[in-house]
């Protein structure tokens, strides 16, 4: 954590509902703050309304969803103020590549199974800089492969000739392919084996360093968060119920369901702590 | 809670627009079947003026030997309904044996069995039928059967459950994947109490499409067979009427109440049974329901509030 | 004859093999699943077998639930070898029941929670009557903590949510008496907060009952503090067993110090990025 760092985006009391019989409140006068630089990490359970206030924060929530009120506000390099709620057309198009990119758990999936990753990643370019030189295009794409730890002669791969974690950073090349100053990151290495997890986890910390983005990641693996972010947000039913570096949520944590949710992963190489096993030869009482 | 009809209130098709048409459709057919007979003079009954235009005494005229048409068609739809009720049955249980059983099985079972339904989907189904129907009804020792509306039911049904075999043998083989038949067989259940109690409840919505289906080709297809002289002749059923009325001329002579009545109602009963089919499909596949209503809602969320694009494109 | 008795009450598994045929086009190629696995379950106690997906572990448990056929190799209970239809698999179904892992798909929508666990209480005792039968599938809702029981008893899968509907799992594995349980990843799929308890409630039927308990799962944690014993998969073979505190503190073979390393920590916490920062 920085302490000089300048904002990058701020979310100030988004409220996110799904327009369905009867309504329901999926984010609730949520405000954060993401800073140049940093890993924000948004915990919470499934239906908590995360990964709704990430697409809400990106412009990509779909009916039913809909953002009731609220102001985002994405605060440009260059020294500009971006008010993403207004945003239309051409240019919510260029804001959402090339200032604030995203990462799925199923993006591995959704690569095109009958075109080359060199195809695909040229599209982004085609699509985005149409005044880029093939030759300029087809560096720019080896180098972002070398950048995610991939082999740039896997370009000529298709997508089924390659590993879920390598699909997976075949997107993260994506979605680094125009710099953008902030990446949102929704569960992205929760489908992929723990090995396979810790190198792309690696692999983000180590670009994040050398390329200056910043993150919000999305998961419910708490011990994960916080082990490598910045500033830890938990969010409870729409809301968010806490924030906090990483040191304070883990070690201070204030409210009820954090320290909950700290208690619900029983630690690996520590004493036995919450998680008793109540076996038949280690009868040690009763645990709340 | 405890009502047991719950439990297929999931299943069934939420009323709309399309399941009430196809009913109403249905239903009036059905009825007039029923109550048509118990009103009209019988059918056989020649002692009419012939080819009459409809009147107040012949609602829908007579025929050329004097027939009542309006009797006719009351008989008629009678004789065609049963004709596609027996066949449907037929087919939807030759449909749920081949193909259930060998997407259940699978190995050895389902290639045979998947051998044979193929062998059957691919012979062309009218031809095939003519055949049948006319070598048993030249056989000897049949007497009035050979003649009767059930043989043409039992032929249709035998040559028409090929194609709901391979829906369904697609549909269990994706239900005995799933790990609640895994867990039955471990709980210890046996083969055939995990095809009729597990897998089979949750194929209601397409075994009820399929019989559908079923009818509605039977339906047709016995229409098709008495054109060509080759149906039920010792009863009365649409097929039937629209031969007379061929045989007859109805249309060299302009009767059209004699031919298009009959039409009409294989039209209109096809076109019910096609609607509940509709409403149906949406059951088995939520995204048809949906998608209507979808398109709606960002429509009006894109005008109501912010943070929406019609396009919601990830790119 | 004293061997028998020596193995009473233990479920074995003897160099275990599965390979699966692939058809690729004209191609047949042989999938090694499971390389000569060897193991056993003791009454009240817990075997953890952990490894990452493709290890072969959920194969394992299919073949110990008789779902799969092993391709070479042996389950033995009691000392003698299990048997694969009939009457002798009727019992063998009775001692060993298995615990899927997606709670969504393990109970039939179509079927109320009191269907699920009367049939195999009719099935393994058919001399009983229905009221006995439903009051005991009460009480196999009151034991995991579903109450009360009339209420749920009636209810559908689709109305209860993932953890609830993981202890009717847990209830319909214990209703035909069984003495072991093949727990196949059972909380992987359940939110965070609830996986203790259904884990919690496990470990106390396993003691109440001297179950023994073949736990599957990824997550080393929980197999340190649920199990006696670790098994450590790796493509198909065991790399590594012991006891789980020693495989956890003091791992031997490469892999598991692989996976202990690539375990979320939160002690670790900053410890990455400085490490990036620093080495790059």
């Amino acid at each position: 954590m920085r302490p000089d760092a300048q904002p990058v985006l701020t979310a100030r009391g988004v409220f996110i509902e799904y327009e369905v019989d009867p309504p329901v409140k999926a984010v609730r006068n949520a405000s954060l703050t993401l800073h140049r630089g940093e890993i924000l990490g948004l915990a919470g359970e499934s239906g908590c309304g995360k990964t709704t206030l990430a697409y809400g924060l990106n412009r990509l929530l779909k009916a039913p969803a809909l953002m009731t009120a609220g102001e985002v506000t994405f605060h440009d390099a260059d020294g500009r103020d971006i008010d993403v709620v207004e945003l239309r057309d051409e240019s919510l198009r260029t804001f959402r590549w090339d200032k604030v990119s995203m990462v799925f758990q199923g993006s591995m999936n959704s690569l095109n199974p009958v075109m080359s990753i060199r195809r695909q990643l040229h599209d982004v370019f085609t699509t985005h800089r149409p005044g880029m030189r093939r030759r300029e295009r087809e560096a720019r794409c080896a180098e972002l492969l070398g950048l995610v730890g991939v082999d740039p002669s896997r370009l000529s791969s298709f997508p089924h000739e390659l590993s879920g974690g390598m699909r997976q950073r075949v997107m993260i090349a994506m979605a680094l392919a125009l710099d953008p100053q902030v990446m949102i990151m929704d569960e992205p290495t929760t489908a992929l084996d723990v090995v396979v997890q810790r190198g792309i986890i690696r692999e983000i910390m180590r670009l994040r360093e050398r390329l200056g983005f910043a993150v919000i990641f999305i998961t419910h693996d708490l011990p994960l968060l916080i082990e490598i972010s910045d500033r830890i947000a938990i969010m409870l039913e729409g809301e968010i119920v806490e924030q906090g570096t990483a040191a304070e949520v883990y070690r201070a944590p204030r409210h009820d369901y954090t320290k909950r949710l700290l208690a619900s992963f029983p630690s690996l190489r520590g004493e036995r702590g919450d998680f008793v096993r109540r076996g038949a030869d280690t009868t040690t009482g009763d645990a709340a | 809670m405890a009502d047991a009809r719950s439990r297929f209130r999931t299943l069934l098709p939420r009323r709309s627009a399309k399941l009430v048409g196809g009913f109403a459709i249905v239903g009036a057919i059905v009825l007039f079947a029923i109550l048509g007979p118990l009103i009209a003079q019988p059918p056989r009954d020649s002692d009419n003026a012939s080819l009459q235009q409809p009147s107040a005494e012949h609602w829908l005229g007579t025929s050329k030997l004097g027939y009542d048409v309006f009797s006719q068609l009351a008989w008629g739809t009678q004789g065609s309904l049963m004709i596609g009720l027996v066949a449907g049955i037929i087919a939807l249980v030759l449909a749920v044996v081949f193909g259930v059983l060998a997407g259940y099985f699978g190995g050895f079972a389902d290639e045979a069995l998947s051998l044979f339904t193929n062998i059957m989907l691919v012979i062309p189904g009218l031809p095939l039928v003519m055949v049948i129907a006319a070598y048993v009804q030249r056989s000897e020792g049949l007497g009035d059967f050979a003649r009767s509306s059930v043989l043409v039911a039992i032929v249709l049904g035998i040559t028409g459950w090929a194609g709901s075999a391979v829906v369904l043998r697609a549909q269990a083989k994706s239900l005995r994947s799933r790990e609640y038949v895994a867990a039955a067989r471990v709980a210890g259940e046996k083969a055939w109490r995990v095809i009729f109690v597990e897998i089979l409840p949750n194929l209601v919505p397409l075994l009820a499409a399929q019989f559908i289906f079923g009818i509605i080709f039977a339906i047709l297809g016995e229409a098709g067979l008495s054109y060509l002289g080759l149906g039920a002749t010792g009863s009365i059923t649409w097929g039937t009427m629209l031969n007379d009325a061929q045989t007859g001329q109805a249309v060299g002579t302009g009767a059209w109440w004699w031919f298009v009545p009959p039409g009409a109602m294989i039209a209109a009963l096809g076109a019910g049974l096609s609607l509940i089919n509709f409403a149906i499909d949406e059951v088995v596949n939520p995204k048809l329901r949906l998608a209507p209503e979808n398109a709606r809602k960002v429509r009006r969320a894109a005008r109501a509030g912010v943070g929406v694009t019609e396009t919601g494109v990830i790119a | 004859m004293r061997d028998i008795r020596q193995r009473a009450g233990i479920l074995e598994a003897q160099h275990l093999v599965k390979d699966f045929r692939l058809r690729d086009g004209v191609r047949l190629s042989t999938l090694h699943a499971v390389k000569d696995v060897s193991f056993s379950l003791e009454p009240g106690r817990t075997v953890a077998l952990v490894g990452e997906s493709g290890s072969g572990k959920s194969t394992i448990a299919r073949m110990m639930a008789k779902l799969e056929t092993p391709s070479s190799g042996r389950v033995i209970i009691d000392g003698k070898p299990s048997a694969d239809r009939g009457r002798g698999l009727a019992q063998y179904r009775r001692d060993v029941q298995m615990v899927f892992q997606d709670p969504f798909g393990s109970l039939n929508p179509f079927h109320t929670i009191r269907h699920h666990l009367e049939r195999p209480l009719r099935i393994h005792h058919p001399g009983w009557s229905s009221s006995q039968v439903r009051n005991h599938a009460h009480e196999l809702l009151e034991r995991v903590q579903l109450t009360p029981a009339s209420r749920f008893a009636d209810r559908r899968p689709h109305e209860l949510s993932g953890g609830q509907r993981q202890r009717v799992a847990i209830a319909r594995a214990l209703a035909p008496g069984a003495r072991f349980i093949v727990a196949d990843e059972p909380v992987s799929m359940l939110d965070v907060s609830i996986r203790l308890g259904v884990l919690n409630l496990l470990a106390d039927l396993q003691r109440e009952e001297r179950l023994g308990v073949l736990y599957i799962t990824h997550d080393l944690a929980t197999a340190r503090h649920f199990s006696d014993e670790i098994l450590v998969m790796l493509r198909g073979e065991i790399v590594e067993r012991g006891p789980s505190d020693r495989v956890i503190l003091d791992p031997q073979h490469e892999y598991t110090k692989t996976l202990l390393d690539a375990a979320a920590d939160p002690e670790n916490l900053g410890m990455l990025r400085d490490e990036v920062r620093n080495g790059g």
